[in-house]
Parts: structure tokens; sequence; C-alpha cells
């Protein structure tokens, strides 16, 4: 739930062409993005975004390269602050929000280009994420009160609980910087769920990753909606993936969205297999 | 085959610290009353003191929190003026020297943590070099501001005035304390190099607890990556001003310290020379390392001191045994063996990872 | 009058800021160093004219000119003996090691010309135009310092725009690479960059020395801080950039001085914060935006 204090707003019914899963149907979308777009110095990036969330959806985003993918990311998160249109997190808008409000109103991310604190361990890369939900202040921990010895302990026993979902608690003290490439993504994973989202966005989590790697991460997401109970949305290039555990897909082209709908809905749609071949780029 | 906790080897590494400074602390005391330290290195003990404050400090800024400020004297320099000021006009008050000692530098760390505030707040929102460029003008700033300014004490409490000694309009009896360019110069004596080496643990406490807990870890995370750290819910101006702040306090301590060695001092002492000083303490004792600043301040501040035969070439030497040093530490050279040794310790971990994956399928 | 008067010194001072600050910009552009040694070779290159004409009877512009070579050399041997090997090193590295060239230069200085002030005879002269019926005093050095400033800008424009080398820096700095990939020979531009910048300190040194005749190993640092100021002024990496940062920083000086000596540093900095706190790259920087 949203810590996040703010009047009440009216919930809003969906006009998505999203299929929101049976389960969440009668719920309102966790994220909802009307009329979302973004210019760059005249340069149209993203443009008239459409798309509701599930709450406890799996969806992706997917597109040729430099769709705008990332973008959307960008904007959810408010690395960047959107030109246009409105996005509703749990029916609150997060207009004006930073991206440090944002998390905390509920959405974690991971990022394309590994972002760790690659200085740090494993451990003090989770318990970042925890910042939030560790509860002593600056002089508690300058002076060793016993708040911070209590809430120390249980940061550390969450930290290796969260790091046990990809069973990384054995490299708990090793340098995130050192780990290899698939791990520190999922260490990227663990960080964004320690701050206790109710939307993981993920982007490009199986890059760089092998078959049987991304055949344990499908699981591993599942498993994490399954057990945490939230939404998440990933941009993917590895269809085997994306097709394998999104229920609902959106096809990103030159910032706007060309499709919308399930896998197999996706998959025959003439307009999606024209952006890929037609632009050179096939799966 | 276990590893060590990363919390032992941190509360390990911590005992050395601690160990290293208290040890050296009765090294010194008894060799300084045994009479064999030289009456030059003696008066430089508090001196010492105070710059391996300085350079603690202003690692928690430029190693801990990865923001480059060029003006950490400034800070110094507040608190050194300061606690002049507070010591002078409560010597009627406070007669006992300790309890006035422990007072100023009080007095001194809290205005300069003012400071610190005022050119934090507007300052931090700026990255990297703008940010070293500031603090380097506020550096400048400060001292140009204590070169100007007149203080005087008399019965109606303190004067101040921008003019000159008679603008202070002091009473019968008042004195002056501050005195525009020509600075301070009838101080009362109040350091001991025990006073220091208290300032010296409380410093070392403060900033290892510090980067031990769930703020430290915020501003390591903001200078590893401060856009991760924003995803994660983490707001860059709180906790880069929490490290700059603190940092100015300490500073400020220390600038009492130092000021309180002393009968005279002038605002040009804690200039920009000053402040690039302690940064190089900071910079040859390791970023982020803190034992290693307290020993590169202690060892680089004795350095001239020991250099005296070569008096007219100490400083040339000391600026070779820099560049020297700067291009031992980082040249290709030395960076390839360091990526040797990561390399070994990334296959470690991998072939840890597999191992563990291998058994975790066997069971099943 | 005294306004104009001051106007005047301002510019002329901020010519000879500008010109240091172009050494500044220009190297931080292309190697993303602050140079702290930088405001050490306008001591240098000052001390090479002082003797060179003083000492050895060259003319006034065999002085500048020898001691814009020595300085030129200075310039290329720092880079390529401290500088080159941090190439790929932590920023602070690079700064630190500027830091100890920059204690080496002075304290070589200090060894080789001791540290009483020298007298530095002006290059052009102590003439001086006067206008207004003896209002309004302009010294031949002012005038030469801005036709210097001037013609330097101009040229240093002339260079980015259309030479080849040019073109190469302003692509090493745009991104050293690409730039690579491109065929450009990126450690022969660097070390050119060096070269014209402590050209250019030679010939401010030189100038600096004519309008404040007192000359001494660290004549150089108090200006070099206030010369990196301005660059970072007008928005460090830009020429143009450097030479508004230069002038507007000395008018503020003179002003300031007239207004009170003592804290025209302090009035200087706080313009400068000011400025920096406003926009944050500077008067003609651009921002550029990380990519997530």
């Amino acid at each position: 739930m949203s810590k996040f204090q703010k009047e009440p707003t009216k919930l809003v019914p969906v006009p998505s062409t999203n299929k929101i899963p049976e389960r969440d149907v009668d719920k309102s979308p966790i994220l909802e993005a009307r009329h979302l777009g973004i210019d760059f110095g005249g340069l149209t990036a993203v443009n008239d975004f459409n798309m509701a969330i599930g709450r406890t959806e799996i969806a992706g985003l997917i597109g040729p390269n430099g769709a705008g993918k990332t973008t959307v990311f960008n904007l959810l998160t408010k690395v960047y602050q959107p030109t246009r249109g409105t996005i509703l997190l749990d029916g609150h808008d997060t207009a004006g929000k930073t991206t440090v409000q944002v998390n905390r109103m509920g959405i974690a991310r991971t990022f394309q280009n590994i972002r760790l604190f690659s200085n740090l361990s494993v451990e003090d890369n989770v318990k970042i994420g925890l910042h939030n939900h560790i509860g002593y202040g600056l002089f508690s921990g300058l002076l060793r009160l016993p708040g911070y010895w209590k809430e120390e302990k249980v940061a550390h026993q969450r930290a290796l609980e969260l790091l046990s979902i990809f069973d990384m608690q054995d490299l708990a003290n090793a340098k995130a910087g050192s780990l290899p490439y698939g791990a520190q993504r999922r260490l990227e994973i663990v960080r964004a769920l320690a701050t206790n989202p109710s939307l993981l966005l993920l982007d490009e989590p199986a890059a760089g990753m092998n078959p049987s790697e991304t055949a344990e991460l499908m699981e591993n997401i599942v498993k994490i909606r399954d057990t945490f109970q939230i939404a998440v949305l990933l941009i993917e290039h590895d269809m085997s993936l994306v097709m394998g555990i999104c229920e609902g897909i959106a096809v990103l082209n030159f910032g706007q969205i060309i499709a919308k709908g399930t896998p197999d809905e996706i998959q025959n749609d003439p307009e999606v297999i024209k952006a890929y071949l037609g632009s050179g780029k096939g799966e | 085959m276990k590893t060590i906790a990363p919390g032992r080897k941190r509360l390990v590494n911590n005992i050395i610290t601690y160990g290293m400074v208290i040890a050296a602390f009765v090294i010194l005391q008894v060799l300084n009353a045994g009479g064999m330290l030289s009456p030059s290195l003696q008066g430089q003990l508090v001196p010492i003191c105070a710059y391996v404050t300085m350079a603690i400090s202003l690692n928690l800024v430029v190693g801990i929190s990865g923001e480059l400020s060029l003006g950490h004297a400034g800070f110094m320099s507040v608190g050194a003026f300061s606690g002049v000021v507070a010591n002078l006009s409560l010597q009627s008050v406070l007669p006992s020297g300790p309890v006035r000692l422990l007072v100023a530098m009080v007095i001194g760390a809290i205005l300069a943590g003012i400071a610190g505030t005022i050119v934090g707040v507007p300052v931090l929102r700026l990255r990297g070099d703008y940010l070293a460029i500031v603090t380097l003008a506020f550096g400048e700033i400060i001292k140009n501001i204590i070169n100007i300014l007149y203080i005087g004490v008399d019965e109606n409490g303190i004067h101040f005035s921008t003019q000159n000694e008679m603008a202070l309009n002091l009473a019968e009896g008042g004195k002056a304390i501050l005195k525009g360019p020509m600075g301070v110069t009838a101080n009362v004596k109040l350091s001991t190099f025990t006073a220091g080496f208290i300032l010296v643990l409380i410093a070392l406490t403060v900033v290892l607890n510090l980067v031990n807990s769930r703020s430290g870890r915020a501003i390591m995370a903001l200078r590893d990556n401060r856009i991760a750290a924003e995803s994660v819910g983490i707001g860059a101006t709180k906790f880069k001003l929490t490290a700059f702040v603190t940092s100015a306090v300490l500073a400020g301590a220390a600038g009492a310290l130092y000021a309180m060695n002393y009968s005279s001092l002038a605002a040009k002492k804690f200039d920009f020379n000053t402040s690039i000083l302690i940064l190089v303490f900071v910079v040859l004792g390791g970023l982020g390392n803190i034992r290693g600043s307290i020993i590169a301040a202690a060892l680089l501040y004795v350095l001239p001191e020991l250099l005296r035969d070569f008096y007219d070439y100490r400083m040339l030497i000391y600026a070779i045994v820099l560049i020297l040093v700067m291009l031992a530490t980082n040249s290709p050279f030395f960076r390839d063996l360091k990526g040797r040794f990561q390399e070994w310790l990334r296959e470690r971990a991998m072939a840890k990872a597999d191992a563990k994956a291998k058994g975790g399928k066997g069971h099943e | 009058m005294s306004i104009l008067n001051n106007l005047i010194n301002g510019i002329s001072l901020g010519s000879v800021y500008a010109i240091i600050a172009l050494g500044y910009t220009m190297v931080y552009g292309i190697a993303k160093m602050l140079n702290f040694a930088h405001g050490d070779v306008i001591m240098v290159g000052a001390y090479v004219c002082f003797f060179a004409t003083g000492q050895f009877g060259l003319p006034p512009l065999a002085g500048v000119l020898l001691a814009m070579v020595v300085c030129t050399v200075l310039g290329m041997v720092i880079e390529r003996l401290a500088y080159k090997p941090l190439r790929q090193s932590a920023s602070l590295a690079v700064l630190i090691t500027a830091i100890g060239v920059s204690y080496f230069l002075q304290n070589s200085a200090l060894l080789l010309w001791k540290s009483d002030p020298k007298v530095f005879t002006s290059v052009v002269g102590t003439g001086s135009v006067k206008l207004f019926g003896g209002e309004l005093t302009i010294t031949h050095v002012a005038i030469v310092t801005v036709l210097a400033c001037v013609v330097i800008m101009l040229a240093l424009t002339w260079f980015t725009g259309r030479t080849k080398m040019g073109k190469a820096m302003r692509a090493c700095s745009e991104d050293k690479a690409a730039a690579q990939l491109m065929g450009i020979d990126v450690d022969r531009t660097i070390s050119m960059t060096f070269a014209i910048g402590s050209a250019l300190a030679a010939i401010a040194g030189v100038l600096l020395c004519s309008t404040y005749p007192s000359l001494m190993p660290t004549t150089g640092s108090l200006p070099g801080i206030k010369a990196f100021t301005a660059a970072v002024f007008g928005g460090i990496g830009s020429i143009p950039g450097a030479m508004l940062g230069g002038i507007l920083l000395g008018i503020i000086e003179i002003f300031a001085k007239a207004f009170n000596t003592n804290i025209s540093d302090a009035v200087v900095f706080a313009v400068l914060i000011v400025v920096l706190l406003v926009k944050p790259t500077g008067l003609l920087g651009k921002a550029v935006r990380e990519k997530v």
C-alpha cells in the first residue's frame, strides 16, 4: 500500500483496450497512463501513450530499437517530466512528483544499462532498497542507540530473505560490481523489490542471459508476482520470455502504440509484423 | 568455504583504525614525557590532530559522498575565529581552561555547521566541477569576510564592526579580539594534545558510525549512482547535505582546536592552499579510506618538518613526491594489476555461484 | 569620468583574465580536467620575458615570442609527463597531479629566481592616451591588452571553426572515442591544445605584469584561480564563454575594488555563485542530459 498522503482522488473507470487478467478485472488498475507524451527539443519521443495495468498483471512493452520503450519507463518514474498526459498510480495523479516520491508511491524499476551501487556489497545494495522501511534516524545511527541495532538486524534478515528469491544469499558479502552480468541484473530486481513496490518495471531483464538463465528468470518473475501480489511491466527483446509470461502486451513504434492485446493477438497482428520486419529488426 | 561477513570485516577494520590512533597517542605521550620529541615536533602535536580531523571530515564529503570540495579550510576558519571569540569573551565566566576549550570547540562546530548549511543548501544542487568551484568561492568569501571583521568584547557584550578597531566603541576595559587583516593577536592558548586526541576519536567515531548506518548507505548510494538511488526513494539533497554539514561541524571543531594552539592567528592561514593541502591528504590516503586519511595527514603534515635539512628544497620535494605518488597509484600499469585482482575475485564468485547452482539441482 | 576609467581598467584586466580563461576552457573542453598549473605557466612566461628583455636586452616583441615558445614547450612537456599517463584515471587524481605540478613550478621558480618581487618593465612602455582634457586616461598597456584579447578571440574562433586541427579539437571534446575512430590522433590533438593554452598563458603573463609590474613566484596563482572562475562563469568548455566571463569578471572586480578594496574578491566570488545558482552551467555553457 502506498503510504503517500494525498486527498482522495475519484477513481475513474478504465477505458482501456488492454485485457486486464480476469482476477484483476473488477479492480481499478494499479497504473494508468493517459495520452502520455514527451518532446526533446522539438522531437517527439513518445506520443499519445495509453496503457492500464492490472494489480497483479504481468505486462510487456515491446518494439524495435529506438521505439521509445525506455523513455516510457523514464516518464513513469519521472526521470523525465512528461510534456503531455497523465499518469495515475493507484488512482493518484503523479503530476509534479519526483523520482523519489514516485518510488515511495509504489513504482520501482531496474535499468537497461545496469545501475548498481557497484562499490558496495550485495547486501548493502538491498539494504539501500530497504532505506525507507528502516525506522531509525541519523542520530540513532551516529550514537548507536538500541533502535539502530534492532532495525539493522531486521534489515539484514529481510535483505537475505529477498536475496533468496534468486538464491543469491550466499553472495551477500560480494562487491556488487564484481558479480557476473546475470547476477547483477537479478540483484537490480531484488533491490527494486526491497522498496516494496506495487508496480515493478523491468528494463530488459533477460539481456545478456543464456536460454537456461532466461527460463529461470521467467519462473522467478512469475514467482515474484505470485508472492508479492504486485504488477510487473517489462521491456524485453526476448520474445520467448515476453510471449511466455506476459498477459497483456503493448507494441511501441516511433513513440506510438501500434498494437495492444494478448500474446496471441500480438503475434498475428499485421501492423506488428510490419514494424518488426519493415524496420529490418526481426526477432 | 565461508568468507568473513562484511559486518565482522568492518568491525575488525574499525578496531585496527581506533587501535592505531590510540597507540599513536600513547607512544607520542610516552616519548613526550621522556623528553624524546624535538621541540618543533612537540609544537606540532595539536596541529597534527587538527589536520587529521580535517582530513577525516573532508573524506566524508569527497570520499564517502563523492562531491569535490575545494573550500574546506573556510569551515575551519569559521570554527577557529568563533572559537577564539568564545574563548576570550568567556574568560571571566569560565575560568577553567579545559571547560572553556570544550565550549569554544562546540561553538566553533555549531557556527561552522551553520555556515555549512548556508553553503550546502543552494550549492549541492550543482554537480561535479561546478560544485567544486563554488566551494572554492565560498572558502575565499569566508576568508575575505573575516579579513575585514573587527570583533571586540566589553562588559556590554560582543561588538562587531567592518570598519576599524575604533568603530567597535568598546567601553573602558573592553578588548578587541579580532582585528581585521591583523587577525587575532592576543589569544589565550588552551589546546592540549589530549584534547586533540579526543577530537580525532570523536571525528573517527562519527564518520565510521555514519558510514555503517542507514544514512551513510544512502550517501554512498548517491555517490555510486544518483539516478539509481533516487529510483529506490533516496532524496539526494537531504543526504548530500547531511554529509556536507556533518563534515563542516567536524571542521569547525578542528579549527577551534587549531586556533587555541596559537596566541595569534590571521584569516589568510585558512586560504585556498590550506583547502588543497587537506584535499591532498584525503586523495593520497585513499578516497573513502578513513584510516588512510589519518595516516596521510599525519605523515604529510610532518614531512616538511622531516625535510628541514633540505629547507630550500622541501616544498619542491613535496611537489615531486605528490606527482610521483599520483602517477604510481593511477597509471595504467598499476590499474592493470588491480584489474587482474578484480578479475580473480570475479572468477571466484562465479565459480561459487556455479557450484551452488549445481549443488542445488543435484538435490532436486 | 571615474566610472568610465574603472570600466576601461575593468575591461583591460578582464581581457587578461579572458586570455588565461581560454587556456583553462580549451583544456577542460578537450581533456575534461582542471589544469591547476595553468596559472603558474603564466608566471613562468612573465619571468622568461622579464629576463629576456631586462638581462639579455632583447626587444620586447622578441621577449614575448621567447616567452610563448618556452611556455608552449613547458605546457606540452607537463601534459606528456604528468597528465597523459592519467588519461583514463579518475578526474580527482588528475586534479591532484595538476596541483602537484603547480607546487612544482612555484617552488622551482622560488629556487631559481628567489621570492623577492621583480619590477617588471612594461613591454609597451608606460605611456598613455589622455582624453577629455586629461580627465580620462587610457594607458597604452590597456589598449594593447584589449586589442590582444580581441585578436586572440578572433584567431581562435577561426582556428576552431575552419582549420583541420581546430575541427579535430572540437571533435575530441565532443567524443574522444568517436574522434579516434574517424582517424583523429587524439593524443596529438590534446598535446596541441595544451600548447595553444600555454602560449596564451605566456601572453597573459606578460600583459598582466605590464599592468601590475610586481613579479613573484606566486604571481600566477590568484589570477589563475580568478580566470578559472571566469571560465566557469562563462560556461566552461565554451570559447566565447571564457571571453565573456573574463571581461565581466574584470569589470566586476575593478568596480568592487573602487567600492572597497578588501572585499573585492568576495564580491567577485559572490557574483559567480549567484550566476551558477541561476544558471548551473555558466552563462554560455550547455547542459548535458545524462542518458538513463
